[in-house]
């Protein structure tokens, strides 16, 4: 019975491993409880992630504070429409960070060609221009999302010219029409945490209004009513999924998953997402997706749409965007609003059918 | 000592081959040799074979792997007959059954139409080898405690993929076959239906669930902890109760107040089976056609719980 001992030693390393493999995981997690107590509402994160987070989320310094007092922006150059009231330091100091913030490697020539710079002949100062109105609004009319932190350009842009993470409209198609029918899901996909839920819930939630709750709130079903289908619940999962993803966090963050649906049992952060939702729908319609006639083609989507925000574009993997550094103080031209307030275009109704169907359409 | 303290397989009978008792006369006899191997026998009798496959079992087999085939071909088309692809994404390819709006119609074959016709094929192999089952216990004189345990299983298969469809109207409400997507798909139904786990035949379908696996290991370990006795006998020592019988009961009576007999253990772990998919169905069947959200359900019938409120300022914004 000699050769038992090894055996044993075999087996129980056997284990080790794929212990080791499976479940554990190194650094060990940290959770906070963040809800009553034993109902699991426990914010879990591992500190590796979290360092990574929170390298990827500094802020850039602001340059120092230039006086407000001198001759007007519009007075002295040509062709500024949405910045004419800064004074000419303000401007100037805007462009600058303007120019550090997106496009930090090209210069000015990015958006200003030949130092031309009242000239609209560059596509890049046209969604610029749109952009700042973008940011007005959001800081003026979306404080029940952004608060007093608000967003600045290097909340999404982070020294890229183009956003890392946007979206566009699936393009939905299959491979064939005669079999492997993949209705819009069942591929491990970025946008819902390469889950095989279905893998553009941005087009039905983020540019129509689809519905995103789908539990009753009844407890018996109401005779002649249809709730949500599953596959329409699959899209709101996705949706979450993204959220989760986007933010670094997991559902009880907002969530009480014993009744995900109720409200009196949800966190703070919930409403601030409803209205983060809302936010991002007004922004991809009003502002983002019209400027399609804007881009080159090489800029639009596989449908040929103007690429679009999500949770994703400033919160980059954070809870809170670059974990809550308040920019705006340093640039207040960035929070008045913008004069004239452009026409919020409403966002087309969607129903339960429409919402389902959108993404398959191409 | 040592040599008790076995939990691998540690003897090999090996006698000439033995073909099973003579069969009624019919169309199908036994097929192939019988053969030997060694590691069959770590697991297992080590004689395979000959088998029985009758009309039954090639009926069987070929629907099943027209199902197989259909599920396989579709997925693969979905990637576009990319080999690599259908390997590396092949966890998260499915074939989906039809859309909402196709209720119980007939749908497009590749909206569901091919869902439709793998579920049928599915369904036919499956009750087939049902039969077949019954027959062949039946044909060695057998009990048929196995086709009806296998039948409580064949019981929450069909009421997830067609009862429960039927009843609610819409092939859109079974689920997709995948390896991903299916339990994505349990994950959205339990949500849909405000939290599956405030179903009470849920609950008692865990509770068999977990009671099986903790039955199979009391007993498994009870069996071998007793075999130095000739206690994997059981037949023999439930009505001639030998040492290792008395042992095991005693063991019991010590540890827990109260012990199984070399019979009823084998009652308690049938049952338990058989009630986790039985229990588990009724739960499946009522979500959506009787209760339409599990959570308030049990609100109202003061099953959940309710906690003081930490967050008492959130209300749904207008």
């Amino acid at each position: 019975m000699k050769s038992i001992a090894p055996k044993w030693l075999a087996t129980g390393l056997a284990g080790v491993i794929i212990l080791a493999a499976s479940g554990c995981e190194m650094p060990p997690p940290e959770s906070v409880q963040r809800g009553y107590r034993g109902t699991g509402m426990v914010h879990v994160a591992n500190p590796k992630t979290v360092a990574a987070v929170a390298a990827a989320n500094v802020a850039p310094e602001a340059a120092p504070a230039v006086p407000a007092d001198g001759p007007k922006a519009k007075d002295i150059y040509k062709n500024v429409q949405v910045l004419g009231d800064l004074s000419v330091g303000e401007f100037t100091r805007l462009m600058v960070a303007m120019t550090n913030w997106v496009a930090p490697e090209q210069g000015c020539n990015y958006c200003h060609a030949d130092g031309n710079f009242e000239a609209d002949n560059v596509y890049t100062k046209t969604v610029a221009r749109r952009m700042l109105q973008m940011t007005r609004t959001i800081n003026a009319d979306y404080k029940s999302h952004v608060g007093d932190t608000g967003v600045t350009c290097y909340t999404c842009h982070r020294g890229k010219p183009v956003p890392q993470k946007i979206w566009f409209t699936a393009d939905g198609k299959d491979k064939s029409a005669f079999a492997g029918w993949r209705y819009g899901q069942n591929a491990p996909a970025h946008s819902v945490a390469r889950a095989s839920l279905p893998n553009d819930p941005f087009t039905p939630y983020f540019t129509q209004a689809g519905i995103i709750g789908v539990a009753s709130d009844k407890a018996l079903p109401v005779k002649g009513q249809t709730g949500a289908s599953i596959q329409h619940t699959e899209w709101t999962y996705g949706l979450m999924m993204h959220f989760s993803d986007s933010l670094g966090v997991n559902c009880t963050y907002c969530h009480n998953t014993r009744a995900f649906s109720s409200w009196a049992e949800s966190s703070t952060p919930r409403v601030t997402a409803w209205h983060g939702i809302r936010m991002v729908r007004t922004l991809n319609n009003t502002y983002l997706d019209p400027l399609k006639p804007v881009y080159p083609a090489e800029r639009l989507g596989p449908t040929g749409d103007a690429p679009k925000a999500n949770c994703a574009t400033c919160h980059q993997g954070a809870n809170k965007p670059l974990l809550g550094a308040a920019m705006l103080k340093d640039h207040p031209e960035l929070a008045a609003h913008p004069a004239p307030a452009p026409e919020p275009a409403a966002a087309p109704a969607a129903s339960v059918k429409t919402a389902a169907k959108a993404p398959a359409k191409s | 000592m040592a040599e008790y303290q076995n939990i691998f397989t540690r003897v090999q009978v090996r006698a000439p081959a033995y073909p099973g008792v003579p069969l009624p006369s019919g169309v199908f006899v036994r097929e192939g040799p019988a053969f030997f191997n060694y590691w069959a026998g770590k697991f297992g009798n080590a004689q395979i074979g000959p088998i029985y496959l009758g009309w039954l079992g090639i009926a069987s087999l070929l629907c099943g792997f027209i199902a197989i085939e259909i599920i396989g071909l579709n997925m693969w088309a979905s990637v576009g007959w990319d080999p690599v692809q259908f390997v590396r994404q092949l966890f998260w390819l499915a074939l989906e059954p039809p859309k909402p709006e196709y209720g119980l119609s007939i749908p497009p074959l590749n909206e569901g139409g091919w869902w439709l016709m793998a579920g049928f094929f599915l369904t036919a192999s499956i009750l087939l080898w049902w039969v077949r089952s019954y027959r062949r216990a039946r044909a060695l004189g057998m009990g048929t405690h196995v086709c009806w345990a296998f039948a409580a299983a064949i019981w929450l298969y069909l009421v997830l993929g067609f009862i429960r469809p039927l009843m609610m109207g819409s092939w859109s409400e079974a689920v997709p076959f995948g390896i991903f997507p299916h339990l994505d798909w349990t994950a959205a139904f339990s949500i849909r239906y405000g939290n599956l786990f405030y179903n009470p035949f849920h609950m008692l379908s865990i509770a068999f669930l977990y009671g099986s696996a903790l039955l199979f290991a009391m007993h498994g370990a009870t069996i071998l902890a007793v075999s130095r006795f000739g206690g994997e006998r059981e037949l023999e020592q439930i009505t001639d109760r030998g040492t290792a019988s008395e042992r095991a009961a005693l063991f019991w009576r010590w540890t827990m107040g109260f012990n199984a007999t070399m019979e009823s253990i084998h009652r308690w772990a049938w049952w338990f089976a058989v009630l986790c998919p039985l229990c588990g169905g009724i739960g499946i069947l009522l979500t959506g056609t009787v209760v339409d959200n599990w959570y308030l359900w049990a609100v109202k019938h003061g099953v959940a719980p309710t906690y003081p409120a930490v967050f008492p300022d959130v209300v749904m914004p207008k």
